[in-house]
């Protein structure tokens, strides 16, 4: 039995009158590769950015349910956003590196936890860079911008930046939705390197990269979750209707 | 011919049109080119003459600190040393963007990532409205009020680079606090995300990603403003004291390049010396904006470059 890193409980998130997603029990495993796919708008980046509080910067949202990380209430009052932010690191659909060197990319979550010392921080750009597999092709231009590199090299920055932090989890929203197909697999490997060391959670439009990256997947309709499996069940024999019609593509 | 060929190689209305347009174009703007090239040319004929005219030494007028035009010194040199013009304006332009670029900062991140509701209901429209206001008015403040309190409170007249700082500090606040809100709403969201995500409070964020990314925009907002406050007269001219001396502290009566013109220009004869190193002082301020305006775009692009 694996432990549960994220536990959540009748989750339902409102935009202003509109209901998100209406009532959602998702538990993630350590150690572990989850997808979440459905047809686009049907919640997975609503679900997934409620990990890390994003939802918290949209004016009018009201979340409600019972959402830990390990035993920890993530919507308690008293949850410290910005630690909890540190502990679930995000990466987003957009390769968006800071218009600064690659160096100050890696190290910018270390430097705003007051790491000053430079042999820490030449270390951990380095294990960071390699961890996310681009080590070797940015070693010599370290200092150069980020914003020089290639679409998706900059992917994989934004995935150091992410792990220079040390996270325990890892949301990933649709990250190689904006790269090219040799760029994509280059981060799934890499995905599946992590995994012995993190929880990784990783929205995707692709249910191919599901099928081959993840150990679960959830499937998202209309702001419900309709089924959550191993990969391999849900793939070869779906329990529901809906999600056999949205694996064989008779929709979405 | 047959009747298509002809119809091609006839040239069509809209082609014609488009002839027409292009030429009224060009012809605007070779019509403000040479408007602007006539200005230069006029003020640099006119200034260059105390030179080589007038047999000024270029050196000896940047650098002497006695104006008097008029009078020429023992050895009969003209005196036209316009070093206290330059201090004075140089002085009051660095003096007011220093103590504006703070406030203007403050003031826009207030307004576009502290409390953007109230920025767009209050800040905005006041800013907007400060930028409208005529620069007598704010001189006419200047005289009536700031010039008595640094009196009251400093002694001496009052007048001086102390008074034209604080006057021109209000003139160029809403200049570059507009142009800094825009820099920083330039700044794409998910710059602000990406650092929320990696565990930074918003003040972090503020202060390491949008103020960073937004740099080259701000700068360019405060040189904007030093070159109107460089080019400002009457404001300036109504508080600074007009003594064309070298300034010995802040609060002693100086006077700027743009105040010395626009108090001279109508008492001088044309084609007089004191009429041609008045010039020399305009030829002085057009360089200078030029080097402003340069100064802008090699920002711009440098900026461009780190994108
Ligand atoms: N900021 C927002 N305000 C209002 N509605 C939103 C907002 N973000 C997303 N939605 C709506 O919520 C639903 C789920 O969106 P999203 O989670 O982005 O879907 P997905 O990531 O699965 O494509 C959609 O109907 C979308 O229109
Ligand atoms: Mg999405």
């Amino acid at each position: 039995m694996k432990t549960k890193v994220i536990t959540s409980k009748d989750v339902h998130l409102f935009y202003g009158n509109f209901e998100a997603l209406t009532g959602i029990d998702l538990d993630f495993n350590e150690h572990e590769i989850t997808a979440m796919i459905g047809p686009s708008g049907c919640g997975k980046s609503t679900y997934l950015r409620i990990l890390n509080r994003m939802n918290d910067l949209i004016p009018g949202v009201k979340i409600t349910g019972d959402i830990r990380l390990e035993d920890q209430d993530i919507y308690a009052p008293d949850t410290d956003v910005v630690a909890l932010r540190k502990r679930v690191g995000m990466v987003f659909q957009q390769p968006n590196p800071f218009p600064f060197s690659i160096y100050d990319n890696v190290v910018y979550g270390l430097r705003l936890a007051g790491v000053k010392d430079r042999t820490t921080l030449d270390a951990a750009v380095e294990t960071s860079l390699k961890q996310a597999a681009i080590w070797d092709e940015v070693k010599d231009k370290l200092h150069d911008s980020a914003l020089s590199l290639s679409g998706g090299q900059q992917q994989r920055v934004c995935i150091a930046r992410v792990l220079a932090v040390q996270p325990e989890v890892i949301l990933l929203d649709e990250p190689t939705s904006a790269l090219d197909p040799i760029s994509s697999t280059q981060i799934e490997n890499m995905l599946l390197e992590l995994r012995d060391q993190y929880t990784i959670i990783i929205v995707t439009h692709n249910m191919h990269q599901a099928s081959r990256i993840s150990d679960k997947t959830a499937f998202f309709l209309q702001g419900r979750l309709v089924e959550f499996d191993d990969t391999k069940k849900m793939f070869l024999t779906p329990k529901q209707k809906e999600t056999e019609d949205y694996l064989s593509g008779r929709f979405g | 011919m047959d009747p298509i060929k002809a119809a091609m190689l006839k040239r069509s209305r809209s082609a014609k049109l488009e002839q027409r347009g292009k030429l009224i174009s060009l012809f605007c703007i070779s019509l403000i080119v040479i408007v602007v090239a006539a200005i230069f040319f006029f003020v640099a004929s006119r200034g260059l003459a105390t030179f080589f005219d007038n047999k000024v030494n270029l050196w000896s007028f940047l650098s002497k600190s006695v104006w008097s035009p008029a009078v020429n010194d023992a050895h009969g040199n003209p005196q036209v040393g316009a070093l206290p013009m330059i201090v004075g304006s140089f002085g009051v332009t660095f003096l007011s963007a220093v103590v504006a670029t703070p406030f203007a900062v403050g003031a826009a991140i207030f307004m576009t990532e502290i409390s953007p509701k109230m920025g767009k209901k209050i800040l905005q429209p006041v800013i907007e409205l400060l930028v409208g206001i005529p620069s007598v008015v704010y001189g006419f403040i200047g005289l009536s009020v700031v010039v008595p309190a640094i009196r009251h409170v400093f002694g001496g007249t009052g007048f001086g680079i102390l008074a034209g700082t604080f006057v021109l500090f209000v003139m160029i606040l809403p200049t570059v606090t507009s142009m800094t809100v825009d820099a920083l709403n330039a700044v794409p969201r998910y710059y602000r995300e990406a650092s929320l995500a990696l565990g930074g409070t918003r003040w972090q964020t503020i202060s390491r990603v949008v103020l960073r990314a937004a740099m080259p925009g701000i700068l360019t907002g405060v040189v904007f403003g030093m070159a109107r406050a460089f080019g400002e007269a009457l404001a300036v001219q109504m508080v600074i004291g007009n003594a064309a001396l070298l300034p010995h502290n802040l609060i002693s009566p100086a006077s700027t390049l743009t105040s010395v013109l626009t108090s001279g220009i109508g008492n001088t004869v044309m084609g007089s010396l004191e009429n041609n190193a008045l010039w020399s002082l305009a030829l002085l301020l057009l360089l200078m904006s030029l080097a402003f305006n340069l100064v802008i775009r090699w920002i711009g692009k440098k900026g461009e470059m780190k994108r």
